[in-house]
């Protein structure tokens, strides 16, 4: 820019202005940018939500499709063999995809709606609500979740519905503190205050001025949640309160399997049969955890020295 | 007591060769400083003075050899006192950061570790750099307290931070950088966060200190009557180019560059005073307070004709911002009552009508957090036209793109966001939401203070043109006279919590003056070189 002594004006002040690029054009530096972490989780996840969609025309048999042989070895006509009662692996495996990843996914979304909601209301209150809803929170946290869940499903019966909604709203208390402590530190702003004063309701305070200003840390959490969401409802299935048979899904696969182990020292692949859930749910955990990790340094501001 | 050899006033210190500085955004590396040249000599102080974004504090950084992160320096040369800074190592460059060159930030209040003792703080430099032990450092930090007339010089280096003022705290911070007796001290606008009646104290010490101990100095500021007082020589910077360089009084009396005479012109706006009797807002008794105990408005009484300007001048804590917030409601008042349009407005926000709150607008200091930094201009402006006046698709945005010539900025600002405008455009938008409003009165809070002068003339203008053309009421809330006598016809000053005077501008400016208001007005510094040595002898 050239030095212009001609004065004062308005549209001559430097401003940082950015070179206008559409939201493709964004992504594709950012991916082009991203460490061999990140793409390593993305093409994890991707094949995941990919088998879980296309998971009827991916398996080669049935959800729950019985054959006569039961613990049948690797190869042949099952080529991860069959479960005990005659299942194949192969196919359960990749339904399970679409059920444990399903559901979790329900889970966190209900989780943030309810955290998520609360948690703004509660730091645009900043009164009796809160205080209410902050110590609510607290006494719930202060119970082993893994544990209480387990006894709520026991009380209530463990059909999915129920397992969506009672972990769901255990974990919506660790949303709702992120989301309450992002955005008292935003309701502060003037601009809110300026919303406030224009008599803005209190719908649009939380969506348009609030929450497109938090939302890095809660995407963020997002991902980290459903990580958790999906180890619980593993969890819960290993000990048998999760989802139940005939649905696939990679916990029970790990429990009703978990004594082929014992196998292995005379037939290997028998002994791999229940590392295979377990090693896909470690899997998408890592991978998940690895694109948050990315994502977090990208938006925190954190930059690299140059 | 001073170890290092006593170099001869004259010689030079600094000398930095055709500096360039790049600056990491937007994918690339962008010129800051293209290409400076700078002369310091010993006992010398330089003034460098231009709007932000001038790179007024790169440059002087980058004279003690630093860089802020996302920053390089790609060319010239840096000489101090013989070493060449842009060839020391970091650890070298540590050893003379805070025993040969030191630095005196903006925030005294963030710079200071709230944990430590300020007498602790003040030595530490000197102690660890080996040049005074423990205790010969902590009497000499009471010979330097003392020097800037800090009360109690003997017990204050005993308080934490947040048990001295921000007027003592930024003297604090001038005698830590005094401490080691550096040979350069780097002023990064130490008086602007302060009040006028603070800075003057402050402005004095830091000169008597400076003057006694021969030290060069690098003062940056945007006041340019600051550094009128500070500065043996004033440079001016502009878009990280040196526009002008010269003696304080010749760069005062005789400016060469346009640029320099735009900055030299801005205190001349004038208003023409016309009274009027036609109340559009008045207070009437007004308390209030925060809590249950803490008082801070009494009995406040203030009168706002319509279509002029009520200017409430004040230290800050002086209530001037709480008035505002007792206007729109935030604050309920706990007596009185505040008259709008000749009926009395609910105390709470809530229970005001639409038309009410569509009445009375506001306009904020920090224009930065005025905004939604997710909202486009378009957004910012076009909602209250949405809301309060219905409009929707192409009205609005022909109504926006109005606004937005009402500011004097053109369409290519609709769809940018807020971050991507200077100061003065952020600003600007503000005025255009309040304006979208079409209120009878818009409160304005320190809405220039934050602002370079050349920037705060810009918006004052269409403060008064808008006013002529719309005939919009104006309660202009600052501590800054130079913008009150530009702007108002009527002035209110306020202290502790009260209205000490109130009337028509000449007459509060002019005597005879209440105690408080006299020392207000002789605080604001003048571009006079002598000023403050005028005002020494006066007081």
């Amino acid at each position: 820019m050239s030095v212009s002594n001609k004065g004062y004006s308005a549209a001559d002040e430097v401003g940082r202005v950015f070179t206008r690029r559409t939201r493709m054009q964004r992504i594709w530096i950012d991916l082009k940018k991203a460490p061999p972490t990140a793409i390593f989780g993305m093409l994890v996840i991707f094949t995941y939500l990919f088998v879980a969609v296309f998971a009827p025309l991916i398996a080669p048999y049935g959800e729950a499709e019985i054959f006569p042989q039961p613990y049948a070895p690797w190869g042949g006509e099952h080529l991860l063999g069959t479960d005990q009662i005659g299942r194949d692996v192969l196919s359960r495996l990749i339904y399970g995809a679409r059920n444990t990843i399903g559901i979790a996914l329900a889970t966190t979304f209900l989780s943030f709606l309810i955290g998520g909601g609360l948690g703004l209301i509660a730091a645009i209150n900043r009164s009796w609500l809160d205080q209410l809803l902050s110590r609510a929170v607290d006494v719930l946290m202060a119970i082993p979740s893994l544990i209480f869940a387990l006894m709520l499903l026991s009380v209530f019966g463990s059909s999915i519905g129920s397992l969506i909604l009672i972990i769901a709203v255990l974990d919506s208390t660790r949303v709702f503190r992120l989301t309450r402590s992002v955005a008292v530190s935003v309701v502060v702003m003037d601009f809110v205050e300026a919303a406030r004063l224009r008599g803005e309701g209190l719908g649009w305070i939380m969506r348009r001025e609030i929450l497109p200003n938090i939302m890095p840390p809660l995407v963020a959490e997002f991902g980290l949640r459903f990580s958790f969401v999906f180890l619980i409802i593993a969890s819960l299935s290993f000990l048998g309160v999760g989802i139940q048979p005939p649905t696939a899904d990679w916990g029970s696969m790990v429990r009703e399997s978990a004594s082929l182990i014992q196998f292995a020292q005379y037939d290997l692949k028998a002994g791999l049969t229940p590392l295979l859930p377990a090693g896909a749910i470690a899997l998408i955990t890592v991978a998940v955890n690895y694109v948050v990790d990315w994502f977090l340094h990208k938006t925190s501001g954190l930059k690299d020295e140059h | 007591m001073n170890t290092k050899p006593d170099g001869q006033s004259g010689d030079i210190l600094l000398e930095m060769r055709d500096i360039v500085i790049d600056g990491f955004s937007d994918e690339k590396w962008n010129p800051i400083i293209k290409g400076v040249d700078l002369t310091l000599r010993r006992g010398e102080v330089l003034g460098l003075i231009g709007e932000s974004g001038a790179g007024k504090s790169t440059l002087g950084l980058a004279g003690m050899g630093f860089v802020r992160p996302g920053c390089r320096i790609t060319g010239g040369s840096i000489m101090f006192d013989g070493i060449d800074l842009r060839t020391l190592s970091e650890r070298e460059k540590h050893g003379l950061w805070g025993s040969r060159i030191a630095y005196v930030a903006q925030s005294a209040a963030a710079a200071f570790n709230p944990a430590h003792r300020l007498i602790d703080q003040t030595v530490e430099a000197t102690v660890t750099h080996g040049l005074q032990n423990d205790s010969a450092a902590k009497s000499d930090a009471v010979k330097l307290f003392e020097a800037l007339q800090l009360p109690d010089p003997e017990n204050i280096g005993n308080r934490y931070p947040h048990q001295v003022s921000g007027g003592q705290l930024q003297r604090v911070m001038t005698a830590m950088a005094m401490s080691p007796r550096p040979d350069l001290i780097i002023f990064d606008e130490p008086t602007t966060a302060l009040d006028v009646t603070t800075q003057v104290e402050v402005l004095l010490s830091m000169r008597k200190i400076v003057e006694e101990f021969n030290t060069a100095a690098i003062y940056i500021t945007h006041d340019l009557a600051v550094v009128a007082q500070m500065a043996d020589v004033i440079k001016v910077l502009r878009y990280g180019e040196e526009v002008e360089e010269a003696d304080t009084r010749k760069m005062l009396s005789a400016p060469e560059q346009e640029y320099t005479k735009s900055l030299w012109s801005v205190r001349l706006l004038e208003k023409k005073q016309s009274p009027s009797d036609d109340i559009v807002l008045s207070i009437d008794g007004v308390d209030a307070a925060y809590g249950k105990s803490v008082r801070v408005l009494h009995d406040v009484n203030i009168k706002v004709p319509r279509g002029r300007t009520v200017a409430i001048v004040g230290e800050s804590g002086s209530g001037k911002s709480t008035t505002a917030r007792v206007i729109t409601g935030l604050l309920p008042p706990s007596a009185g009552q505040v008259i709008f349009n000749g009926e009395s407005l609910p105390p709470q926000l809530k229970d005001r009508s639409k038309e009410q709150l569509q009445k009375i607008q506001m306009i904020y200091q920090m224009a930065d957090t005025a905004m939604n930094p997710r909202q486009t201009v378009a957004e910012i402006i076009g909602r209250p036209l949405e809301f309060y006046h219905g409009l929707r698709g192409r009205d609005r945005q022909k109504r926006t793109l109005e606004l937005l010539e009402l500011i004097e900025l053109d369409e290519s600002f609709y769809d940018r966001l807020p971050s991507e405008l200077s100061g003065g455009q952020k600003q600007r938008v503000c005025i255009a939401r309040a304006l979208a409003a079409e209120p009878d009165i818009i409160i304005c809070d320190e809405v220039t203070s934050a602002l370079d002068q050349i920037v705060q003339e810009g918006i004052l203008k269409l403060l008064l043109r808008l006013q002529e053309e719309h005939g919009i009421t104006y309660l202009f809330i600052t501590h800054d006279i130079a913008t009150v006598e530009a702007i108002s016809d009527e002035i209110v000053v306020m202290y502790m919590g009260e209205v000490v005077e109130q009337g028509p501008k000449q007459e509060v400016l002019n005597p005879p003056y209440p105690d408080y208001t006299k020392l207000l007005l002789s605080s604001v510094p003048e571009m006079d070189p002598d000023w403050l040595t005028n005002l020494l002898d006066a007081r």
